[in-house]
């Protein structure tokens, strides 16, 4: 890949007042694209007077770029991000810009003269006017002037810096190098040192703040497909994970309880269930990540649907309390919104690389239930079904989403909740039901093996737990060797048995062929488009996509086994390519990539081409 | 809610008690189940949440619901207990290794919060389970099999840390005093809050001893003050001695010719300086250790707050319904 660090295809469009050095912005933006390796098509747009009055629709200077690696041949239709230098230059382009599209402002120019200007009674940032889009507020004019305090020029040039800021945040914000913006200046401005330094540090400044407020932006691939009738909604992945819980919640009749700590790219999840307590959502900001999962853990042990929310490093301090949960056998659901790492990583970058860490990464034989969303609307259905599980077989389960279908959005088929998405059976006792004399609380369901969910408050039923390994009969403290194998081993069987209890995995394309496509999570997208491309040229290429990672579905062995290659693209060094290796005596092999940005299609398109070419 | 009556027997669980012997933990056991006796609450409501330590082994002795759970995280464990179900009794049993070193963070932030639960620390200023080292709460030069050549942390004082982090409840007590550690258990079951309450608990092994300039039985009349809320703050085997305040420091003085009751301070359990005062002050045997109910403060419970913005919000919007947050915002159809 000449280029694999550029997008499928992204539409931006730079909006200002003529004054505000929009066509120049643009221009940047197409040409450090252009050398980055990106298709590019461009469409300035200079306003129809060109002594418009500053700060009114007429003056409304506008350039749009759309980027790509395929072949572009349109500037694109819809707008991914505004940036709107002012109130005129939203209202002008509002229009253009697509439903949960980003729209970067200024909020230093929407003061009451602006907004009378551009005839806005009151301001669109207040109003509610925007919420079907993700607004960026930047005070991109005194964030300027504040970086270019030691710099000597005037106030008057100073101002006019700001188009490099918007530049910078953008460059940010699509992983653009600034190498070709600075030569540029350098070259521009030759003569003109504090122009040149001027302009760098407003660029440089704008990169800062973008990472600073740690913004993610996805390039999520939409796949393209047919679409059904029925009613539809834009959403995200975080507001989809947050309903699919609320809707587990209600239909298991239990309350919810999300104990959180914020971190990139999750606390939105947060932020959307914080909001809900018209649903009884009990939402609890924890002093860590720790905190977070232990006050779940509590819940649980009292009776709520219990959940926690986190990314890499809030996941690596959960570890040994997931480990207590699964002692204690709670349901409980851990939602890792995955994003680059090791450490601190890349926040607001996607990544696929903690699944061995959800499969394995605990002290002991620790298993327990993973599975994840493939695409942001995919978010409510896995979100829901990671509680099935959990309440049906008393045990944790982790949902991996990641930093890009958390915060991609998509049109979603609103789901006929008469019929969808029921009731969920749990395990709690009803008191009425039970004999109390032959009660126990370690007494299993034949099928799930899972234990009765008894909490405080039930008479007669006290009863003590803790992280030391239990009398499989008795659950009192037990340091038996016998009795610790035998735990153990329910402790696998528990998760193995969940296979009994999740659909069959399903393929697309032929049950047999050349080649078997394996992917998990966010690249589901330019998985099938690349996969759809093939079939239609007649290759035997076939797509698994895998839901459930932590027990697979009975039949991946055998969909395994009826193709000549496995390949299993992953945005990590390969961790399902090793589990399914591993687990199945399989030889995929890999293809990966982590650079914090998704697969394009065109440069997946490749590589199965090469590996049904190859002998 | 009628009230249960129980004597400790029925609080006490089928497993054997497996602290050695003369442990000062028997006794804050003792102790707690005459507490709960005392406050009437059913042991079905009741919820012992401890960590790990010796001191973190007691939810197993108690005929209640109890959770063991891990290091450090009884606090975060059990405020999620109580805010899925306030109507639930909560104890936080915890160690100074436990509550104050690992768990420091918990702690602080539990006592900011003021949820109504109990954290009792079992304050025996030495790691007991790891057999041994020295705590948050060893004095400075100890040493142990980790400083064999002493110590060189400074030494927290439990007290001053709860107040600083808002706690609403502080209490002091004596394993070797279970009246008065039944007391003030009682007291802090009763508070709407977080309440803390540090017990001075000797560990026979690894710190023999480590209270006894204070908590010998023989010489405690002298060397400890029990306050009570009204009180004047009087002293010894003979009640010949009292704390007065000179200027803005506490000071030691004999009653006789020169100082009468009248010249004593009177306790006053709301006055936070006081209590800042109070655990400050207790350097025996200079001064007094400065036992019972320090501080007490009515503040609004975090749960009670919760769920009062889960009502007040219902009344605003309705219940929630979950097709109209389906169709909330723009929508469309393909037909
Ligand atoms: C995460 C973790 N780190 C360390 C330990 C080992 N450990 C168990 S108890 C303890 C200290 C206990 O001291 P304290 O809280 O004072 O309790 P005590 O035994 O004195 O009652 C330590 C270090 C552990 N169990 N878990
Ligand atoms: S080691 Fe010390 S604290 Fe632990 S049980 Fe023995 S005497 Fe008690
Ligand atoms: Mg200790």
């Amino acid at each position: 890949m000449t280029s694999s660090n550029s997008i499928d295809s992204v539409v931006i469009r730079f909006a200002g007042d003529s004054g505000d050095g929009m066509q120049l912005t643009g221009t940047q933006f197409s040409n450090t694209s252009a050398v980055m390796g990106n298709d590019i098509a461009t469409f300035p747009d200079y306003p129809s007077e060109i002594r418009a009055p500053s700060g009114t629709i007429a003056g409304v200077s506008g350039f749009q770029v759309h980027i790509g690696a395929t072949e572009i041949f349109t500037p694109g239709d819809e707008v991914d991000m505004l940036v709107a230098m002012n109130p005129a230059a939203l209202k002008a382009n509002l229009h253009a810009v697509k439903p949960s599209g980003y729209i970067v402002v200024n909020i230093d120019a929407f003061t009451e003269k602006n907004l009378e200007k551009a005839k806005y009674a009151v301001s669109p940032l207040e109003d509610g006017s925007l919420q079907n889009y993700r607004v960026i507020q930047a005070p991109i004019t005194s964030q300027t002037i504040e970086a270019l305090k030691e710099v000597a020029v005037d106030s008057k040039t100073k101002d006019r810096c700001k188009n490099f800021y918007a530049l910078g945040m953008t460059y940010y914000f699509y992983s653009r190098s600034n190498d070709t913006t600075i030569k540029w200046i350098e070259q521009k401005f030759k003569n003109k040192p504090d122009i040149i330094k001027a302009n760098i540090a407003a660029l440089k400044a704008g990169e800062c703040f973008a990472e600073n407020t740690e913004t993610v932006i996805s390039t999520y691939t939409v796949p393209v497909a047919k679409i059904p009738t029925g009613d539809y909604r834009q959403i995200d992945g975080n507001t989809a994970t947050a309903w699919g819980l609320i809707r587990a919640a209600e239909m298991a009749k239990l309350p919810l309880f999300l104990g959180s700590y914020p971190i990139t790219p999750a606390t939105d999840i947060l932020h959307e269930l914080a909001k809900h307590k018209e649903f009884g959502v009990k939402t609890f900001q924890a002093e860590d990540e720790i905190a977070g999962i232990c006050s779940a853990i509590g819940a649980a042990c009292a009776g709520s649907l219990a959940v926690t929310t986190s990314s890499g490093p809030g996941m690596a301090l959960k570890t040994e309390a997931i480990g207590l949960a699964i002692s204690y056998e709670l349901p409980l659901v851990i939602v890792n919104v995955q994003r680059g790492g090791p450490s601190t990583g890349l926040p607001t970058k996607t990544e696929q690389s903690d699944l061995f860490q959800a499969i394995w990464g605990r002290n002991g034989e620790a298993p327990l239930v993973v599975i994840a969303a493939s695409r942001p609307n995919d978010c409510f259905a896995s979100a829901y079904e990671a509680a099935r599980i959990a309440l049906q077989h008393m045990i944790p389960v982790i949902l991996l989403t990641d930093g890009y279908i958390a915060n991609g959005a998509e049109p979603w088929k609103i789901p006929d909740v008469s019929t969808q998405f029921g009731p969920i059976q749990h395990r709690m006792i009803d008191l009425e039901k039970i004999d109390k004399a032959t009660f126990h609380y370690m007494n299993r369901d034949e099928k799930t093996l899972a234990r009765p969910w008894v909490v405080p408050g039930m008479p007669g039923l006290e009863f003590r737990m803790g992280g030391l390994e239990k009398d499989i009969k008795t659950g009192c403290v037990s340091t038996d060797p016998r009795n610790h194998e035998l735990m153990c081993h329910l402790r696998q069987k528990k998760v193995d048995l969940v296979a009994e209890n999740i659909p069959l995995q399903t393929l697309e394309g032929a049950d047999s062929g050349d080649l078997l496509v394996v992917s998990w999570g966010g690249t589901y997208g330019s998985c099938y488009m690349a996969v759809k491309k093939l079939q239609a040229e007649g290759k035997k290429i076939s797509h698994m996509h895998l839901k459930y990672l932590n027990p697979m579905p009975k039949n991946v062995e055998t969909i395994l086994k009826n193709f000549n290659k496995i390949i299993i693209p992953e945005l990590n060094l390969g961790q399902l390519k090793t589990v399914i290796n591993a687990k199945f005596g399989v030889k995929a092999k890999g293809y990966n990539k982590v650079q914090g940005l998704p697969f394009k299609i065109s440069e997946l398109v490749e590589v199965f081409n090469q590996e049904l070419i190859k002998e | 809610m009628s009230e249960a009556c129980y004597t400790r027997k029925d609080l006490c669980s089928d497993q054997e008690v497996k602290w050695c012997p003369g442990c000062g933990d028997y006794v804050i056991l003792a102790s707690l189940q005459q507490a709960i006796v005392n406050t009437g609450k059913k042991k079905e409501d009741i919820v012992c949440v401890s960590g790990i330590g010796c001191s973190s082994r007691l939810p197993y002795y108690m005929d209640t619901y109890g959770f063991h759970t891990i290091h450090g995280r009884a606090p975060s464990i059990a405020s999620g207990v109580k805010l899925s179900n306030p109507n639930l009794s909560v104890w936080v049993i915890t160690g100074d290794g436990d509550g104050l070193s690992i768990g420091g963070n918990h702690f602080i932030h539990a006592m900011r919060r003021n949820i109504n639960m109990n954290v009792l620390l079992f304050n025996n200023q030495i790691y007991g389970l790891t057999k041994g080292q020295y705590s948050p709460t060893s004095e400075q030069g100890k040493v142990t099999k980790s400083s064999p050549y002493g110590s060189l942390d400074r030494t927290f004082r439990p007290g001053i840390l709860a107040l600083g982090s808002g706690c609403t409840f502080l209490a002091k007590a004596l394993d070797s005093d279970p009246k008065g550690m039944t007391e003030v258990m009682t007291a802090a079951d009763l508070h709407r809050g977080t309440s803390f309450i540090e017990v001075y608990q000797n560990c026979v092994i690894f710190n023999d001893k480590a209270h006894d300039h204070y908590a010998n039985r023989a010489t405690r009349a002298d060397t400890t003050l029990m306050v009570e809320h009204g009180k004047p703050m009087i002293f010894g085997k003979e009640k010949n001695k009292g704390i007065r305040l000179n200027g803005l420091k506490l000071e030691v003085v004999e009653l006789g010719d020169k100082y009468q009751e009248s010249d004593l301070l009177v306790h006053d359990k709301h006055n936070e300086a006081l209590a800042y005062m109070l655990v400050d002050a207790s350097q025996p045997p200079h001064f007094p250790m400065v036992l019972g109910v320090l501080y007490q403060k009515e503040l609004e419970t975090y749960e009670f707050m919760m769920e009062e913005q889960l009502k007040t919000v219902k009344a605003k919007k309705g219940d929630g319904n979950f097709k109209e947050l389906l169709y909330s915002g723009e929508t469309w159809s393909v037909k």
